[in-house]
């Protein structure tokens, strides 16, 4: 009887383990939605709006894959986590994509098991302090108590730029940006570092944004990009070439506008032809994704600039590192060929 | 005092002296009766003005109830913005449900009532048929919110949140833990050892391991333990371990009272011949229940208050529903307001919670004072 059910149950287990073993896309083409892993609220990257639908940077991203895979931007479900439960909740198969502003590292890509398919977001690390503190450079900020996330590596970077300059510090830790606002308005710690683009959000949402500064040091580089779980490199193809494609749009100044006009022509620059479905593009079917997929991202959720525009500039953050590389920025896109 | 004099047994019924009865007599005697005392009163009094004149301002008078945006309150008044409130109440009291299915939430929580009214009160009429529905509420309940089965859709346990998380978790989590707490702490008093040992190792790990951990747990480790890809909802998860935190709890504070009974009543229920389970039913836990009221309700508040720690796994309690409305860029720096409304939510179950306690320990108080 006992070995009857051991049996049983191993034989689930397999049924299950085989189950997982199906390409993540027949799994999301299956459930017909995208389970996508965001951040519980972040200014500019993921919030809900007033009628509960998410929004924000890190979102359009999840919306572009689900227009890829699906033919739909809408069909989309979002799990929100945590910075210390993100990875677990990706590992444990909660998402296909975390899309919640995750900075790249060795050790994450590489002892998490976990595939980085990109950077859609190249921040750092810098201060923010009220100018009546009258610092003016990092350097200066021996014996301040600083509002750190924990679990990040904003958290580490702290340490380590603080203790190559020989600076004493106090860490106030806390759980979230929300928190950290408070605690940093009541003056509870002197300084709130954070990503430079959390450091904008946070300051804009104060009464009097003037009477703060973010100091000039950046301490880090902290490429954020979306992550998918080792082991099915068709999903994390369809996943970084969903975000080249965003990119590539901007760089040929397809827009969400435009597309569908530019689809039905016969462009001159083959490029557009083959990445708007016009021209055959080699591989395609390797991926799964029908030829219209680009069309489908570019429609429904618009090219890199249009998302970066919509959801950023109000945060008066500007594209520097974020612009495409003939702009000067870091992005440089592999041709669509 | 009246100067007048009468003869013995002859005293009519004087009214008072005048100025030490009515408004008059207790202003005079409690607020200006020396004066120091009438120095303090006037501070007080003109203190309170400015508080209660800044209070009222920034809640009601300079509030602003509607507006766009923060910047468009700003416009308006500067007073508090509940704007970000009134646009969002339904995102804090449903989550993410969806809008189309929120009747769902409305007829589950208001039957939540009927289901309820025949375990919270004796006297009810027609309590056995109510009794019926209570025993049938939870397959009701559970299908309703949840939905998949006649026709209704099925509904993702990633749109849950709010004010209907927090009451899901802390209803399941108060009326699972009850039951199990009970068994617990007879399990502990039990004279088999077996049964005791794995009570006692229960008891004593659950509370030896702070919440937050085994939500933790809850979150991440369990997905390892099980298969992966079985469906097994993070919401099942969390209540499951507020459950077994709470039993624990609520298993100590039961033992407490039932230690408390004296030993004569278990000598006589012993000399009536009744068995174990007769003198546990008929002696024992009544008693020991009815001394155990205020720690149990403690117990229960303490768990509907933790269930805010759920934000740590990603959960969007009010209190994560309000963060993510602070995340907006809209509404971004209105923490003040948010806050306020999620602790009045709060403070307003828990003291009924509180209340009821009360007035059980009235009703079933036999002390003869």
């Amino acid at each position: 009887m006992k070995t009857k059910m051991l049996l049983a149950g191993v034989t689930a287990g397999v049924m299950f383990a085989g189950s997982v073993l199906a390409s993540t896309l027949d799994d999301v083409r299956a459930r017909g939605k995208l389970n996508c892993i965001i951040n519980t609220g972040l200014a500019g990257f993921a919030a809900p709006d007033d009628k509960g639908n998410w929004t924000g940077f890190d979102v359009d991203f999840c919306k572009a894959v689900a227009a890829a895979t699906l033919g739909d931007a809408s069909k989309v479900n979002y799990t929100t986590a945590t910075g210390k439960t993100r990875f677990t909740k990706l590992a444990a198969g909660e998402g296909e994509i975390l899309s919640r502003n995750t900075t790249w590292t060795f050790s994450r890509d590489v002892d998490l098991s976990q595939t980085f398919i990109g950077v859609n977001y190249y921040d750092g690390q810098g201060f923010m302090v009220p100018k009546s503190l009258g610092v003016k450079s990092a350097k200066g900020l021996d014996g301040a108590s600083v509002c750190i996330q924990t679990g990040t590596t904003t958290e580490l970077n702290l340490a380590e730029y603080f203790k190559g300059n020989n600076i004493k510090y106090n860490p106030v830790p806390i759980e979230t940006n929300a928190e950290a606002q408070e605690l940093y308005k009541a003056g509870r710690c002197d300084v709130y570092t954070t990503d430079a683009s959390g450091l904008y959000a946070t300051m804009m949402s104060f009464d009097n944004p003037s009477d703060h500064m973010v100091l000039p040091e950046i301490v880090s580089k902290e490429p954020l990009g979306p992550v998918v779980r080792h082991g099915d490199d068709q999903w994390a193809d369809i996943v970084s070439w969903v975000l080249r494609a965003m990119m590539a749009a901007e760089e040929k100044g397809i827009t969400s506008k435009n597309v569908k006009e530019l689809a039905a022509k016969d462009n001159k620059d083959k490029e557009i032809n083959r990445l708007l479905g016009k021209d055959p593009l080699q591989g395609l079917s390797k991926l799964g994704l029908s030829p219209d997929w680009a069309v489908n991202v570019i429609s429904q959720v618009g090219n890199y600039q249009e998302s970066f525009e919509k959801h950023l500039f109000p945060l008066t953050i500007k594209r520097g590192m974020n612009a495409l590389y003939r702009d000067g920025g870091l992005h440089y896109i592999p041709p669509i060929k | 005092m009246s100067e007048k004099t009468y003869k013995p047994g002859n005293y009519p019924d004087l009214p008072p002296p005048p100025g030490t009865v009515g408004v008059y007599g207790w202003v005079r005697q409690n607020l200006f009766s020396s004066i120091s005392n009438s120095l303090l009163t006037i501070i007080s009094v003109v203190l309170l003005y400015y508080l209660i004149d800044g209070i009222i301002g920034w809640f009601f008078l300079d509030a602003v109830f509607d507006a766009e945006s923060k910047i468009a309150c700003r416009k308006i008044d500067d007073g508090a913005c509940w704007a970000v409130i009134t646009r969002r109440v339904g995102q804090f009291v449903y989550g993410f449900y969806p809008e189309l299915e929120r009747w769902r939430i409305d007829i589950t929580f208001l039957t939540m009532f009927l289901a309820f009214a025949p375990l919270l009160y004796p006297d009810i009429p027609k309590r056995k048929w109510l009794l019926y529905f209570s025993a049938f509420y939870p397959f009701f309940a559970f299908v309703l919110i949840m939905g998949g089965y006649f026709g209704l859709q099925k509904i993702e346990y990633s749109l849950f949140g709010g004010f209907m998380l927090t009451v899901i978790l802390g209803v399941c989590g108060i009326v699972c833990s009850l039951p199990l707490g009970i068994l617990l702490a007879l399990g502990r008093q039990s004279n088999l050892t077996v049964v005791r040992t794995l009570s006692v190792c229960f008891i004593e790990f659950m509370r030896g391991v702070p919440l937050i951990t085994l939500l933790f747990v809850a979150s991440s480790m369990l997905n390892y333990f099980l298969p992966p890809g079985t469906n097994f909802s993070i919401l099942v998860r969390v209540i499951i371990m507020f459950t077994f935190f709470s039993a624990a709890y609520i298993a100590e504070v039961i033992r407490g009272g039932i230690q408390a009974i004296p030993k004569g009543q278990y000598e006589a229920a012993d000399a009536l011949g009744m068995n174990y389970w007769q003198k546990t039913r008929f002696i024992t836990l009544p008693q020991a229940l009815k001394i155990s009221i205020p720690g149990i309700v403690n117990t229960f508040i303490g768990l509907y208050k933790d269930t805010t720690l759920v934000v740590v796994i990603g959960l969007l309690d009010p209190l994560g529903i309000g963060r993510a409305a602070l995340a907006d860029t809209k509404w971004n720096g209105l923490s003040t307001e948010t806050y306020l409304f999620v602790a009045l939510f709060f403070f307003v179950s828990c003291f009924a919670m509180s209340r009821y306690s009360l007035w059980l320990e009235n009703k079933l108080n036999t002390d003869k004072k």
